[in-house]
């Protein structure tokens, strides 16, 4: 077992999350970067599927009740090891073996949002629809990490990892949009108006979807309205107010906000990683 | 010569393709039954079906598949239809009566004798939007959407009908409450009411 002996502003157990439930209005929740919960798997030695904690920003610490492997991947910035309350080494996207009553605590991501603990065997918590994510906006899977949670662990590692350091992730520039589906319903040049300006996230972000401000995107009809459709992860859906809102895992299955471009899925990791105040462009795949 | 089913196909992102189609939970159905390489998942939508494909999917010969889907024609089936026991006791039956201009008892008849079936689901885990509610009761959202709707709450909004599968905010106005479970995370499908689905709700014996 891990304890959590504090969580920073929100942790969630995620994993790979529920696609494919979509008729019956249940979205695919997960981790918002995939890939980082992929690496951070596979450097324990655990299939990449399995249960990893998700967490916002800085101040997840974590204290090993027995001997565990980590690793911790998505966001950079420091990481903070103490055995029997000394510091310790230790690196991100690197295994790292703690021993009973070591403490493993997450800094003030230097880039990126998001980070990704996964321990060697997996977390094991309980299952909804065969994911252990919590989806915030369903409400489905396990509640939000708390201080004091001890976390059990799981068996499904396999070998032991071969790789003891992972390369970061080379920087972003702009995110690859695919035009459409609903790209007719706006005005005449909005989607040159799209890549043209330079969109900033706000702090109204969260995992149900990124919310972007910059010069409103305008509509050829504002009155006319659209019967509700489909949502994908990525999608760039545009309210009233112009303002578009990239949608995330935990967003609902369907929506009435007229979609003017799909980021592509290769994107998606990044944008995961994006924080308010961020300036972000677009480009058309 | 038949019209297509489906009218238009868009890309949605790289990884899917949306549908514009008259009947969504029959097209559905049908690109279910045609089992097409590499398509991972269908979403019906009001208007629309969104066909999720993997990384490998040859999207040119996708979009020729899916232009060509013809779904059969359905007849109401009992079997496929579900009874829900309604108490028509909501908070929103008098103002629903008033926006129609017709009496509450008419209501209660109408809502009862509506042919529905379930389109899609949406808005929340188990959420089905029943298409074919009679146009009388037809009304706005509240323009005040409540905190919170309790579970079983029969609520009519827009064109559509629909209960509430778990206590959740809403902005659909209340007819009545049923104590039929239309959500369990233990079930396999979950939902009670899926897209396709016959619905026909039937007053409580007071």
């Amino acid at each position: 077992m891990i304890e959590v002996v504090a969580t920073g502003p929100l942790a969630l157990v995620e994993d790979l999350g529920r696609p494919g439930l979509g008729q019956y209005g249940v979205g695919p929740s997960g981790a918002f970067d995939r890939g980082a919960l992929r690496l951070a798997n596979r450097l324990v030695g655990n299939p990449e599927d399995s249960a990893c904690l998700e967490a916002l920003g800085g101040g997840l610490e974590l204290r090993a009740l027995a001997a565990v492997v980590v690793a911790v991947t998505g966001a950079s910035g420091p990481l903070a090891l103490y055995a029997d309350g000394a510091p310790r080494a230790g690196d991100r996207r690197s295994p790292v073996r703690l021993e009973p009553g070591d403490r493993l605590s997450l800094g003030q991501p230097t880039a990126g949002l998001r980070s990704y603990v996964a321990v060697r065997g997996g977390l094991a918590v309980s299952r909804v629809f065969g994911s252990a994510s919590t989806d915030t906006l369903a409400g489905l899977g396990p509640a939000r990490v708390s201080v004091g949670d001890r976390l059990p662990i799981g068996s499904r590692e396999r070998q032991h990892p071969h790789v003891d350091h992972a390369a970061e992730r080379p920087a972003g520039g702009s995110l690859r949009i695919v035009p459409g589906p609903r790209d007719d319903w706006f005005a005449e040049g909005a989607l040159d108006h799209l890549v043209a300006a330079t969109w900033t996230v706000t702090s109204a972000s969260d995992r149900i979807g990124i919310r972007l401000d910059g010069p409103p995107i305008l509509r050829r009809d504002p009155t006319r309205e659209l019967p509700s459709e489909p949502m994908v992860t990525g999608a760039l859906q545009v309210p009233p107010d112009g303002r578009p809102v990239l949608l995330g895992p935990d967003r609902p299955t369907s929506g009435g906000y007229p979609v003017i471009g799909v980021l592509v899925d290769a994107d998606l990791d990044r944008a995961a990683q994006l924080r308010p105040g961020d300036e972000l462009r677009f480009r058309l795949r | 010569m038949t019209t297509p089913a489906v009218s238009r196909i868009a890309l949605c992102g790289d990884r899917a393709l949306l549908l514009d189609c008259a009947d969504p939970p029959a097209v559905a159905d049908a690109i279910r039954l045609q089992v097409i390489d590499g398509v991972v998942e269908v979403v019906p939508g009001a208007r629309t079906v969104l066909v999720r494909h993997d990384a490998a999917a040859d999207t040119g010969r996708l979009t020729r598949l899916l232009a060509a889907v013809a779904p059969a024609e359905r007849t109401p089936d009992a079997a496929t239809t579900v009874t829900i026991p309604v108490r028509y006791d909501g908070p929103d039956l008098a103002d629903v009566a008033e926006l129609a201009g017709i009496s509450r008892e008419a209501v209660v008849a109408l809502h009862q004798a509506s042919d529905l079936e379930v389109a899609f689901c949406g808005f929340s885990p188990g959420f089905a939007y029943l298409r074919g509610l009679d146009p009388r009761l037809h009304v706005p959202r509240l323009s005040t959407p409540r905190t919170r709707v309790p579970a079983g709450s029969v609520a009519v909004a827009d064109v559509w009908s629909a209960v509430y599968p778990r206590e959740s905010p809403g902005g659909w106005r209340l007819l009545g409450t049923t104590t039929t479970v239309l959500w369990d995370e233990r079930l396999d499908p979950p939902a009670l009411l899926t897209p396709g689905t016959r619905v026909r709700f039937v007053a409580e014996a007071t």
